[in-house]
């Protein structure tokens, strides 16, 4: 009797599909990693430029760690504690760097920052040295802009679980200023804020835009941006697979110790909450708080709005092949959220089996994965076998769906589980499991997630500047990419034009599928 | 008849014990103190749960290994037995399978079923449009379209008031005098086994007791069960 084989606890969704996708994007990390590695030379030690890049690496992650952090504390202390038209629209605008292009946040950067930049105006008008944006500073200031809201909305919900009891309790007990400070808000941070520093700091050690942007040069170089300089200027493979057994190391460790610090994920809901305080009602606690809200509002929305105001004449007349680099992005994107769909929703799937363990194990890979290690694995894979070059879309449009899935796994996950939980049995006992309750249920009752995480793949896709730079030719480009080569030629107001329809791109293709997913979602 | 002989369910920490006969056609209540054992009778039969021991048959036919979507056995459990994302129609469609397009002939069963249950005209709502009455009703319906021969519930009136959960019971004991369904209900009330069970079954201390007539049970309850009933059983 074929049941007899059968395991008898049933199952709504069999595990294997997504175990099957699990193991490819395990296959594909591992082996473009073998592929570089059996390129890399032995004995060749490191280089004076390749420990350069190390230590700038490392500089510039704890300086943009211990800076984001710093800052975010006092701006979420501040929204933790006021309430004021327009917080959660603030709070909500804190979680928009996540699918801002980093190029366009860049642009933005430097018609604020920059040589002929706002401030660099206003100084020599009171009679200052100006500021220089390339270099460390640079780097870092760029990624402060990028990780100050997600260190502030991850500090915000320790904030905000602070019971608020123990609010009540210490306005009875009148315990307020440095009291309070030292009773509940110490321990909070303590709590909170290495697991911050810890995501900041594996954020920025992957590093590659920014500095290919802001950065270069042997003072500034960091060992994503050697790698590309390495493939691309030099052709050297051999150090380009050092370099790439460096990064991994290094994102592998960080990213091991960032999920054992952290707790939240900084895209929870139910921040814009508003505790009720009994405290911190003098003018000087206002004072200071409204000042800290005015300075991150400002320092996060004069970059967009100088782009805005800059690229709003130039979208008009773009050049013929921003559009068509255009056209490129949104097949990218497509594609991209297309395979990531495919890899995502079987794993979460099998996530809510008790085989999940296996699929949580390629999900943190892919945290820990550089996409310029892939992309040189790729390219050493597919060079005996066809032009590379050829394949720039198609890889980069993988590279994007990979890079996005531990975020997508993270969405769907609870979801998933939920919904196996809930109906699971129900769909046995109808005899429905396996495929119609994939079609029926359980796709059905993920549209929001399935939505929200199709969104972000998206966004991340079509403001990429990463595996593109290794492939393209001369001929090709995603829109990122020309309107990299735009700054580089110094045509400014192009490439300004192009970043405002590439922001508007990332931030339409992103609403679009969001709302597409909770449209006539029930509960 | 459906039997459980010899039967050991369950794992290390817990295991429930059980050798009983249940004629065909029969309305049985299982009752007993919480954890002695209620819902995980129930689930092996249904085969959510695995029979470690022993073996369960219907009319002869062994069901020990069967997957629980191919026994003759239709199960509400307490909470969730509605989609929600699928209307009172879909929902009861599921009932026959688990495709999209429905024959003419299936669409009218489903209506059959919704007018049964006092629900016509009711199919296009979702389950968040109808009172928690309705929602059990549409359970029902799915029930009747399913034609299983076996009725298990766990609980599925709990959240109901009182008197809706009276009117739930007879409407079961109506659809099971039409259909000669045989029934097993869990519950913790007594007077829901008064009700619709002429049979019951105590689980008590691991062990699931051969089904007794309820009446002369609940009059005279045992010691173990009179703690779990208190003193006005």
């Amino acid at each position: 009797m074929a049941e007899r084989a059968q395991p008898i606890v049933p199952r709504a969704l069999s595990p294997l599909p997504g175990i099957g996708a699990a193991l490819l994007v395990v296959a594909l990390i591992s082996g473009t990693l073998v592929a570089v590695v059996l390129r890399a030379e032995p004995g060749r030690g490191l280089g004076v430029s390749d420990l350069a890049a190390l230590r700038f690496t490392l500089v510039q992650a704890v300086l943009s760690a211990v800076l984001s952090v710093a800052l975010a504390i006092p701006v979420a202390r501040a929204l933790a504690r006021r309430r004021f038209a327009g917080r959660a629209a603030l709070i909500a605008l804190l979680g928009a760097p996540f699918i801002l292009p980093v190029i366009v946040a860049i642009m933005g950067l430097l018609q604020v920052f920059g040589r002929a930049g706002w401030l660099n105006g206003l100084l020599t008008w009171a009679g200052l040295p100006g500021v220089q944006i390339y270099g460390l500073h640079g780097v870092v200031l760029a990624h402060v802009f990028f990780n100050l809201p997600l260190a502030t909305r991850l500090i915000l919900q320790g904030w905000q679980e602070i019971p608020s009891e123990r609010f009540r309790l210490a306005a009875q007990l009148n315990i307020t200023g440095p009291a309070m400070i030292r009773l509940i808000e110490l321990p909070m941070l303590a709590r909170v804020v290495p697991g911050a520093l810890a995501v900041v700091f594996a954020i920025c050690l992957s590093s590659f835009a920014v500095a290919l942007t802001l950065g270069g040069g042997p003072r500034a170089t960091t060992v994503e941006l050697a790698i590309f300089q390495a493939f691309r200027y030099d052709f050297d493979l051999s150090r380009a697979a050092l370099l790439s057994v460096i990064q991994l190391l290094l994102t592998g460790i960080a990213a091991v110790i960032a999920l054992r610090l952290s707790r939240g994920d900084g895209m929870g809901s139910g921040l814009d909450r508003a505790l009720r305080r009994w405290d911190a009602r003098g003018p000087v606690a206002r004072g200071t708080d409204a000042l800290w809200i005015t300075l991150a509002a400002l320092f996060l929305m004069l970059p967009l709005a100088s782009l805005v105001l800059k690229g709003a004449g130039a979208v008009v007349d773009l050049p013929l092949a921003v559009w068509r680099a255009a056209l490129t992005s949104v097949m990218v994107a497509s594609i991209s959220t297309a395979l990531l769909l495919c890899m995502a929703v079987p794993m979460a799937a099998a996530l809510a089996t008790r085989h999940g363990r296996w699929v949580e194990v390629a999900g943190i890979l892919g945290l820990a994965a550089s996409p310029l290690v892939i992309g040189t694995g790729l390219f050493l894979i597919l060079r005996p076998l066809t032009t590379p070059g050829a394949w720039a879309l198609p890889v980069t449009a993988l590279v994007n769906a990979v890079m996005a899935l531990p975020f997508a796994l993270r969405i769907l996950g609870p979801a998933a589980r939920d919904t196996v939980q809930r109906y699971g049995r129900l769909g046995i006992s109808l005899g429905m499991g396996g495929a119609p309750f994939l079609w029926r249920v359980f796709i059905p009752r993920l549209r929001p997630q399935i939505g929200f995480a199709a969104g972000l793949g998206a966004a991340l896709s079509m403001g990429d500047l990463g595996v593109i730079t290794l492939f393209a030719d001369a001929q090709q480009a995603t829109l990122p990419l020309q309107m990299y080569r735009l700054m580089g030629a110094y045509q400014m107001e192009a490439a300004a034009g192009a970043a405002l329809l590439l922001l508007a791109l990332s931030i339409g293709a992103f609403w679009c599928l969001d709302r597409g997913g909770r449209w006539h979602a029930e509960a | 008849m459906l039997k459980l002989e010899n039967c050991t369910v369950g794992s290390a920490d817990f295991a429930l014990h059980a050798d009983l006969e249940i004629a065909q056609g029969a309305r049985v209540a299982v009752i007993g103190p919480s954890g002695a054992g209620k819902t995980t009778l129930i689930e092996a039969i249904a085969g959510f749960r695995d029979v470690t021991q022993g073996r369960i048959t219907w009319q002869n036919v062994d069901l020990t290994r069967m997957p629980p979507g191919q026994r003759p056995v239709a199960m509400l459990f307490q909470d969730g037995n509605l989609f929600p994302h699928l209307t009172a129609a879909q929902n009861v469609a599921l009932g026959l399978h688990a495709r999209r397009r429905l024959s003419p002939d299936e669409t009218a069963q489903v209506q059959d079923a919704l007018a049964r249950v006092g629900l016509s005209g009711m199919g296009a709502r979702k389950p968040a449009a109808l009172s928690g009455g309705q929602q059990s009703r549409v359970a029902l319906a799915r029930v009747l379209v399913q034609r299983r021969e076996v009725l298990l519930l766990d609980e599925p009136f709990a959240a109901l008031g009182p008197a809706l959960k009276a009117e739930m019971l007879d409407l079961v004991a109506d659809l099971l005098a039409e259909t000669g369904t045989t029934l097993l209900m869990v519950s913790h009330d007594p007077a829901d086994a008064r009700r619709i069970a002429d049979q019951t079954v105590l689980v008590i201390e691991g062990r699931a007791l051969p089904p007794q007539d309820t009446a002369t049970l609940l009059d005279n309850p045992p010691a173990a069960l009179r703690a779990y009933l208190g003193e006005t059983p």
